[in-house]
């Protein structure tokens, strides 16, 4: 546990000295600055567009962060060689692998704590410069704790994504990496529609293989209750403790399969 | 006394090539025994399984068949890596750290406490020649011979009892091939087990109790320094001065090469199966005086550029017909070898 704890901050440490990260959460605060501007434009609608824009701005951020910095955990390691007088001290591959997905994740908390509070921080700007009638006819509060709910399950979301990445990563190039993942990206956001495949096709062998494959691929269009929030309509926290298992159960399978994986691979 | 390392029948192979993939041996049933407190030379040419085999030991690839030991452990027993140091071939490390912070990094990996792991890592900088005023700087900005400084500093860290290091010398000034050296002795003498493997005889003999010679792949000898050189006396060198031209065309026959090193002075090189005694008896009654008589040994370098070069022939004509898994792989390793690069 100490290994993989020195690893991850390992990770985090890498990722704070890389520019990328500061860009785009730079961009992402700077995207919700931008919003409230936008919002003047839309009489009564501006919060709704603030926080439209806010969580899909730390949505597709995020994203990139995840895949980015995701797709090099590891072939960046192998690339550069620094694995090799890493794997020669006292840690296990296994270890290796949980310890670059830890640091990863903590990565992605710090970047999304951070575009939280920007976001926040535009709300309750707009809030406190509201006039009370209006704040009246708004859906839900300008600073909505309920947007939490969107925003956790965004991070979770990007977990899941992180270790698709991760996982690519063990055994590909990084920009085979990055299309597998952001493949699979856009396949998981369309994986209902598989689900209801039997509605649109009378073929049994092609609903069976859709069936089959809605169950592989990742259902990440369960994580998006962006526009539930923003409309102020309800989600439950039983809704959001079986999304969070599902997510949990779904990362814990992509790596052990890149535990076993990398655990067999040479290192030329 | 127990191996410090035992490799028994190591073999690797690879698949190579794009759409038919062959097998291709990388290293062919090495085995080798390394006592505790030697210095080991694993000498060869480019390409002929060196870092091969230091991978295999450090669990980077995995073997296809034999086995290996270090310190009585198995290979891929993570505990038995808390007793080892590695230096990789041209080391390469987190270019965004600073070398002490790569250093406290690794050292907390081992198990070292925060405020151990900051005196393991002074020490050991101290001790490779990183001085205070570079160690804040990130490696990015460091030297190849700095890095390969780090790379040796990170291998001592644990203050390990076998230490495995791949071309220590490469990348580094004659002041600091001249330090390594040193290093290597200081951990010789402090009963430290250290295997490393070099193309830099010089450094091989300069360093190593014993040496095993590898080309393709296959172990080509094996043993002390003073063993592998003992018998290798190819012939003799006679110096003698005031030696008359006339006397020496008719010892002609009897000479291999005659050098003029001064005027009536020359160095003469005789056959080994010769009888020195005999010619020198000859030149003194024609009136020379006799300054030197030597057995003419092979260096490491003689030695080693034969050795290699019989191996290579072997492989040619299909000697070692297990060694090359097949005809394209055996034209393909023997153009890696003689172009010096592939694996390592």
């Amino acid at each position: 546990m100490r290994a993989i704890s020195w690893i991850a901050v390992n990770v985090f440490k890498e990722s704070v000295r890389d520019r990328v990260p500061y860009s785009l959460v730079l961009f992402a605060v700077l995207l919700m600055g931008a919003s409230y501007l936008i919002g003047q434009l839309t009489a009564g609608q501006d919060v709704k567009i603030i926080k439209d824009l806010g969580l899909a701005a730390i949505a597709i951020f995020g994203l990139f962060i995840a895949i980015f910095i995701g797709i090099g955990l590891v072939s960046k390691e192998v690339e550069r060689r620094s694995i090799y007088p890493l794997l020669a001290k006292p840690i296990s591959r296994p270890q290796f692998i949980v310890g670059k997905y830890a640091g990863l994740v903590l990565t992605l908390a710090a970047n999304v704590a951070v575009m939280t509070l920007a976001l926040y921080a535009v709300l309750a700007y707009l809030t406190y410069t509201e006039s009370p009638e209006f704040r009246d006819a708004w859906d839900a509060p300008g600073v909505d704790p309920q947007m939490l709910k969107a925003i956790v399950l965004i991070f979770v979301e990007l977990m899941v994504v992180t270790a698709i990445a991760l996982l690519f990563s063990t055994f590909s190039t990084p920009i085979l990496a990055a299309a597998l993942t952001f493949g699979l990206y856009v396949a998981g956001h369309f994986n209902t529609d598989l689900r209801n495949f039997d509605q649109v096709v009378e073929s049994r062998p092609a609903v069976l293989l859709a069936r089959a494959a809605y169950h592989v691929l990742p259902d990440l269009s369960a994580f998006d209750v962006k526009t539930e929030v923003v409309h102020g309509l309800p989600v439950t926290f039983g809704y959001i403790g079986t999304t969070l298992a599902y997510g949990l159960a779904y990362i814990t399978a992509l790596i052990l399969t890149s535990v076993v994986i990398f655990s067999r691979r040479d290192f030329k | 006394m127990a191996a410090a390392i035992r490799i028994d029948a190591l073999t690797k192979d690879y698949w190579v090539g794009f759409w038919r993939k062959r097998p291709y041996r990388a290293l062919d049933t090495l085995s080798l025994e390394v006592q505790p407190g030697e210095v080991f030379g694993f000498l060869g040419p480019n390409g002929a399984g060196k870092t091969t085999t230091l991978k295999l030991l450090m669990q980077l690839i995995f073997p296809t068949s034999g086995q290996a030991e270090i310190l009585g452990r198995p290979l891929g027993d993570v505990g038995a890596r808390q007793r080892i140091g590695y230096l990789p071939e041209n080391p390469s490390f987190y270019d965004y750290l600073t070398a002490e912070e790569l250093l406290q990094y690794y050292a907390r990996l081992f198990g070292y406490s925060g405020t151990d792991a900051r005196r393991r890592t002074a020490t050991l900088l101290d001790r490779v020649g990183i001085g205070a005023e570079r160690r804040g700087q990130q490696l990015r900005k460091y030297s190849k011979g700095m890095v390969q400084r780090v790379g040796i500093a990170q291998a001592l860290l644990n203050d390990p009892d076998v230490i495995f290091l791949d071309e220590p010398m490469s990348g580094l000034d004659p002041l600091g091939r001249r330090d390594v050296r040193a290093l290597i002795l200081e951990l010789r003498d402090e009963g430290r087990t250290v295997f490393f493997s070099s193309h830099i005889l010089a450094d091989a003999e300069a360093l190593c109790n014993r040496v095993a010679v590898v080309s393709g792949g296959r172990l080509a000898a094996e043993g002390r320094l003073s063993e592998i050189l003992a018998f290798q006396a190819r012939g003799w060198e006679l110096v003698v001065a005031d030696v008359r031209p006339e006397v020496l065309a008719r010892l002609a026959p009897q000479i291999r090469r005659s050098t003029g090193i001064a005027a009536h002075r020359y160095a003469l090189e005789l056959p080994i199966e010769s009888r020195p005694a005999a010619i020198l008896s000859e030149l003194v009654a024609a009136g020379a005086t006799l300054v030197s008589l030597n057995p003419l040994r092979d260096t490491l370098e003689d030695f080693f550029v034969r050795r290699v070069a019989e191996m290579r022939d072997e492989a040619r004509e299909g000697y070692g017909g297990n060694h090359r898994m097949s005809g394209a792989g055996a034209r393909e390793g023997a153009q890696k070898d003689d172009e010096g690069h592939a694996r390592d």
